[in-house]
């Protein structure tokens, strides 16, 4: 039913997660623009859903029971993007196009445009209340898909991610997978600087959610929530995933100036080669 | 607001000839709607007893969801049920609609042209006692400047009727702004609404009143008085305000030496503004806005607040008298309000 290969060998997912880097990394340099620290930071957690945990088929975008993942933290666009290729919506040549006039890969993702995009994000805190309507037409629908929202941490200090994080639980949304990329940056500074969110475990659970905590960079931790999540009945799950923003590239790392910077090319190749 | 009445009533929901408050008129058409197609679902936001969704919530607990007091998140909500093939309603006051909610309908809503129906009751002065707070007279401007939206203000409950099963069939998103009060029946008995296509009662030689929701009454009164002192006068139901219907508009233009606007709304971007959008560049004739001006409302009885603030055939006629004599006298009521 699935034209990808996905399989839930860590190696496998490991190596496909490098790809999806250097994708990201050779995209955003050519374009010049676009968010690097996000992309990379999340760059394991989606892997795993599309080369894994999700039904889908590329070749199929609108097939009804496929799992559908919303993108809440649109700025990430180049890493759904990168999957989606890598997976087969589209020619991964389309990828060079990024942020160009005329080509569908825009700053942040349009369903209109891109075969694969749900719906489209970009302003944050909006993500988790589309995720829990399609949760309930699902439901509604006996359909068995499963919903998976990524979310970013800075995201969650936006107030509609509560009023839907209260309406998840009230109507025990057990085929809605959340995902916080908790790598404690936001634009401005560390999260904990700009406006505390801690305790994220106690607020999600106050909320009538499962709550799993996780190394969102360890594929072994994150193949396991997501397969445990699914077993969860009566309330919707999320997944903390504590990672490093920027993983991949140790100059970059956990530095909140590369939220929004692209690579040079001489930083691209010092990239490649560390992640080769 | 004869809601009681209407449930007494045996089954006649189309509303044709009948005063009723649109909102009413919504509920009872949503309820119709509900039964003939599985896939309309209904949320609200702690407000269906007064959106008079509560109707379709009572008859299908299953496809009815309170949000509660969380507007955004209702309207992010809908957009996801109606990716899965679901057709949303979703109501609340106009004011938390559109104010509240704007974003999500530009960026959830509209940008993704999701098909979802806002649905919006208490739009305007006619809200009454709650006062300003409550009073939503942007609702049709803030809706009008985003793309893939449509905006539709029914004048009576039998075009409100017609209006719903409409929009229903149309996958895109669109705006329903409905009233609190009850409204005279104005559509005659062999209308049919479409969406973008404005009702020409008649044309004017002298002046044609272009008015929507509660406003065309009060235009084809106002009609009825200048007629009998000699200005010949039309009046347009301009229902579909986005995307405007052009062609009547041109028509009218045409054919008269003055367009007058009238809606519960303010002049600014709502019917007026529209209006004078598109007359400006495309046949420009003297224009004449009926609404509230860059002021808020504020506690009162309806009737008592539509005459406050100008909204009645008299202000209309003087407006029109004041045109042909060659003053421009400002719209006194307007004024008081303001102080
Ligand atoms: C509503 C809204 N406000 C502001 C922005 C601008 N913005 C883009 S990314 C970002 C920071 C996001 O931080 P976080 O959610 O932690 O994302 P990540 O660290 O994963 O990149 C901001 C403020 C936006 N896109 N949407
Ligand atoms: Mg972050």
């Amino acid at each position: 039913m699935t034209a990808v290969t996905q399989s839930r060998n860590i190696d496998f997912l490991t190596q496909q997660a490098k790809r999806v880097r250097v994708e990201i990394l050779k995209m955003l340099t050519e374009s010049g623009s676009g968010h690097t620290g996000g992309s990379l930071s999340a760059a394991d957690i989606a892997t795993a859903l599309y080369f894994y945990k999700m039904k889908h088929n590329p070749q199929e975008p609108k097939w009804t029971e496929r799992d559908r993942f919303i993108l809440s933290k649109g700025h990430a666009a180049p890493l759904l993007y990168t999957v989606l290729a890598l997976t087969g919506y589209f020619n991964k040549a389309l990828l060079g196009g990024l942020r160009k006039v005329g080509c569908p890969l825009q700053g942040h993702p349009s369903s209109k445009l891109l075969q694969g995009v749900e719906v489209s994000t970009g302003s944050l805190g909006q993500g988790l209340s589309i995720a829990n309507g399609m949760a309930l037409g699902l439901r509604l629908g006996k359909n068995p898909a499963r919903v998976y929202c990524l979310m970013g941490d800075g995201e969650t200090q936006e107030g509609q991610i509560w009023e839907a994080a209260m309406t998840a639980g009230h109507y025990m949304l057990d085929n809605l997978c959340a995902i916080v990329d908790l790598n404690g940056l936001q634009i401005d500074g560390r999260c904990a600087d700009v406006m505390k969110i801690d305790p994220v475990a106690g607020k999600w659970k106050a909320f009538n959610w499962h709550v799993f905590e996780i190394n969102g960079h360890n594929m072994e931790e994150i193949v396991n929530a997501l397969d445990e999540a699914e077993k969860v009945k009566g309330k919707p799950s999320v997944i903390l995933a504590k990672t490093v923003k920027s993983k991949g590239v140790s100059f970059f790392e956990d530095k909140a100036e590369y939220h929004g910077v692209t690579p040079t090319k001489e930083e691209l190749e010092k990239a490649l080669k560390e992640l080769a | 607001m004869g809601s009681r009445e209407q449930e007494n009533k045996p089954q006649s929901t189309d509303f044709s000839g009948q005063a009723v408050a649109t909102r009413d008129a919504y509920g009872a058409a949503l309820l119709e709607l509900g039964k003939r197609n599985e896939k309309v679902v209904v949320l609200d936001a702690d407000l269906s007893g007064s959106t008079k969704t509560a109707k379709f919530a009572k008859t299908f607990p299953h496809r009815f969801f309170n949000m509660g007091i969380a507007e955004q998140d209702m309207v992010g909500t809908a957009g996801g049920l109606s990716l899965t093939g679901l057709i949303p309603f979703a109501s609340t006051f106009a004011v938390f609609e559109t104010g509240r909610a704007w974003e999500q309908v530009r960026q959830t809503l509209c940008y993704s042209d999701l098909n979802v129906k806002l649905a919006a009751t208490h739009a305007g002065v006619t809200v009454g006692e709650d006062g300003a707070s409550h009073q939503a007279l942007e609702d049709i401007a803030l809706m009008r400047v985003i793309p893939n939206m449509t905006v539709i203000v029914p004048s009576d409950g039998f075009e409100t009727k017609q209006v719903v099963d409409a929009v229903a069939e149309y996958e895109h998103p669109v705006y329903v702004r409905l009233g609190r009060a009850k409204v005279p029946a104005v559509m005659p008995p062999d209308y049919k609404f479409r969406i973008g296509k404005a009702h020409t009662f008649n044309t004017g030689k002298d002046v044609n009143i272009v008015a929507a929701g509660i406003m065309v009454s009060e235009a084809l009164k106002a009609r009825d008085i200048l007629q009998k002192e000699g200005i010949d006068t039309g009046v347009i139901n301009m229902v579909t305000i986005k995307p405007l219907d052009t062609d009547a508009l041109l028509e009218a233009a045409r054919n008269s030496k003055l367009i007058v606007t009238a809606e519960e709304h303010s002049i600014t971007g709502g019917l007026g503004g529209a209006v004078a959008e598109y007359l400006s560049e495309a046949h420009p004739v003297p224009i004449r806005r009926i609404g509230t001006r860059d002021v808020f409302g504020c506690s009162g009885a309806p009737d008592e607040l539509l005459r406050l603030f100008g909204l009645t055939a008299e202000e209309i006629v003087k407006t029109v008298k004041n045109f042909f004599q060659g003053h421009s006298e400002g719209l006194s009521a307007n004024k008081l309000a303001a102080q």
